[in-house]
């Protein structure tokens, strides 16, 4: 059954050893996300959100725990290109085009000319850029950057995708309407996503099911089933299954029943 | 909107750019403009015999000179100096003086280019192996830094001597060549340390992300190391072409090589008290051989345009 499970972490802890002395960074994080899911990660800062992202990704290594990617430890998941990764900065080359920076995950493992073409002009429909595959990453906005860096994570077909704060950087507009976007490519492609963010409705509004997490150390203390349905447009901003859900994670996180102050 | 509206302002921006780049030339023309003007006003003006505080009464060179002397032998008029470079090198029928120094520099140049491929291959190698092992890094860039306080004029005799050596031995070792390891010594430095630094500039997201795609040493090297070191290359190209020029020069004088310019200034300058125009002649032939080999190398510069984007706006 753990093939059908994207993500699969048991006891995962991480200790960084610094100068002033060990770290404990997160201690034992149990975590199962299933294939196709959408699960974020919230806390505040210094609550460990981004290493276990980074320990999913097997950019940093877990000391103890077992954490498995559909089924195989993580270093094998990164090296099968099992996921495709997005950071709160695009951080596209500078150097290369919007096409070719989607198409750098492909080059680099060897995939076909034509076979790259196609998928970049794919993914650039995928994303709105179409008219933009020729112009430079300093050509364009924030959000247009932060959605070639979607495209580029997209590009290997991973079946699953990692978002550290992607639009973190990003002005409320822009942010709304990419949330809506990422929703939508996420059904289209069927990948899970784990996506960390410290905005609550944010991560309500796109997440089947909302891992809490708290500082010092580390931790996950609850775990939030959204169940909003497939469907994700801006209507579901103004419902209020949506807002007694933002109340829920809210209080989640503050770690008491928040009152409103219609209700004192 | 505010995309398009980015896009145009890109495009006011490009041409304001273009703009800096005649204004830029104008600036140089009036520095050099003002350098001569300075000169003919001090020469105006100044006494003919400069200023000397301290000095005792009928004992000759006694006394600190604090403004040089200014009559004609001392300090040539400007137009005396370009007049000069049109009259025959050393009278008689001999060519004229701009002909000579344009042929000196040429051979100069020559062995300032070898010596610069020289020191951009060696500066390269180990900009490359600083970066990959650390403990190389901290093993050798002192040394590198070292390497650059020992005076090139004590260790061009050296150079040379040995390369008499390997002639001996059979292996012929022109003098030329010895000119041009000397020229690559001051040349390698900057592009050591430019590499190294310019290998170390990503950013750790693309770091991260290349080790996302499971990229190895030599993928990541060639898709966003090198790219990305561009813009610390280029100045430290730029540098190493000037440094290969001055290690030339200084090198021709010090192992006591005919046919380069530095030769040809201090053969001339020991004549200034009778040819006082004359050693300006190879004195602006060595500028412009500087000026040429910086700019060769900022040619360079304009074919990797799309690897130095980002550098004003990030």
């Amino acid at each position: 059954m753990t093939a059908d499970l994207a993500v699969k972490a048991a006891g995962v802890g991480k200790v960084f050893d610094t100068k002033a002395g060990d770290v404990i960074a997160l201690t034992g994080v149990d975590l199962e996300v299933r294939a196709g899911e959408f699960v974020s990660l919230i806390g505040p800062s210094g609550c460990g959100k981004s290493t276990l992202l980074r320990l999913i990704a097997d950019l940093d290594e877990a000391t103890s725990g077992e954490l498995t990617i559909f089924g195989k430890p993580a270093r094998r998941a990164r090296i099968d290109q099992d996921y495709g990764i997005a950071f709160q900065q695009a951080g596209l080359l500078p150097w290369r085009t919007v096409g070719a920076n989607i198409a750098l995950p492909l080059e680099l493992h060897k995939v076909a000319k034509a076979e790259r073409e196609a998928r970049v002009a794919e993914l650039a429909e995928l994303v709105g850029l179409t008219e933009f595959v020729d112009r430079y990453p300093d050509q364009l906005s924030g959000g247009m950057q932060q959605r070639v860096a979607i495209a580029r994570a997209l590009a290997a077909r991973p079946k699953l995708l990692l978002m550290d704060e992607p639009f973190g950087a990003l002005d409320e507009m822009t942010r709304e309407y990419l949330q809506s976007e990422l929703t939508r490519i996420a059904t289209e492609t069927g990948a899970a996503v784990v996506f960390v963010t410290h905005s609550i409705p944010e991560a309500v509004f796109l997440s089947d099911r909302v891992v809490v997490m708290s500082p010092r150390p580390g931790r996950i203390t609850d775990v939030i089933e959204i169940g909003l349905g497939e469907v994700r447009d801006e209507s579901l901003r103004e419902n209020p299954v949506y807002f007694e859900k933002v109340t829920a994670v809210r209080e989640a996180l503050h770690g008491v029943k928040v009152e409103r102050a219609n209700e004192r | 909107m505010t995309e398009y509206a980015q896009t145009a302002s890109l495009v006011v921006a490009r041409r304001r750019a273009s703009g800096r780049g005649w204004a830029a030339a104008a600036w140089g023309a009036l520095g050099v403009l003002a350098v001569a003007v300075v000169w003919e006003l001090y020469k105006f003006l100044g006494p003919a015999e400069g200023v000397t505080i301290g000095q005792v009464e009928g004992q000759t060179g006694s006394g600190v000179m604090i403004l040089p002397r200014t009559h004609d032998r001392a300090m040539p008029h400007i137009w005396s100096m370009i007049i000069r470079l049109g009259e025959p090198t050393s009278g008689g029928s001999t060519p004229p003086l701009f002909v000579t120094v344009a042929q000196a520099a040429l051979v100069t140049l020559g062995m300032a280019a070898v010596g610069w491929l020289i020191g951009v291959a060696v500066g390269a190698l180990l900009g490359l192996v600083m970066q990959r092992w650390k403990l190389l890094e901290w093993g050798l860039l002192p040394w590198v830094v070292v390497s650059q306080i020992v005076p090139l004029i004590a260790f061009a005799p050296v150079v040379n001597a040995i390369g008499n050596q390997i002639d001996r031995s059979g292996t012929p070792w022109p003098q030329w060549l010895s000119v041009a390891v000397i020229a690559s010594y001051l040349a390698f430095f900057p592009i050591a340390v430019g590499v190294l630094r310019g290998l170390e500039a990503p950013d750790r997201i693309h770091v991260d992300l290349m080790r996302s795609y499971a990229a190895g040493y030599w993928a990541t090297l060639l898709r966003l190391r090198l790219p990305a070191s561009v813009p610390h290359l280029l100045p430290a190209l730029r540098l190493a072409a000037a440094n290969a020029v001055l290690g030339a020069v200084v090198a021709e004088v010090s192992i006591g090589m005919r046919g380069g310019i530095g030769r040809m200034l201090i053969q001339l300058a020991g004549q200034a008290s009778s040819d006082p125009a004359a050693p300006w002649g190879p004195m602006f032939g060595s500028i412009a051989l500087g000026l040429i080999a910086a700019g060769s190398v900022a040619l360079i510069g304009l074919g990797l345009k799309n690897y130095r984007r980002g550098e004003a706006n990030t």
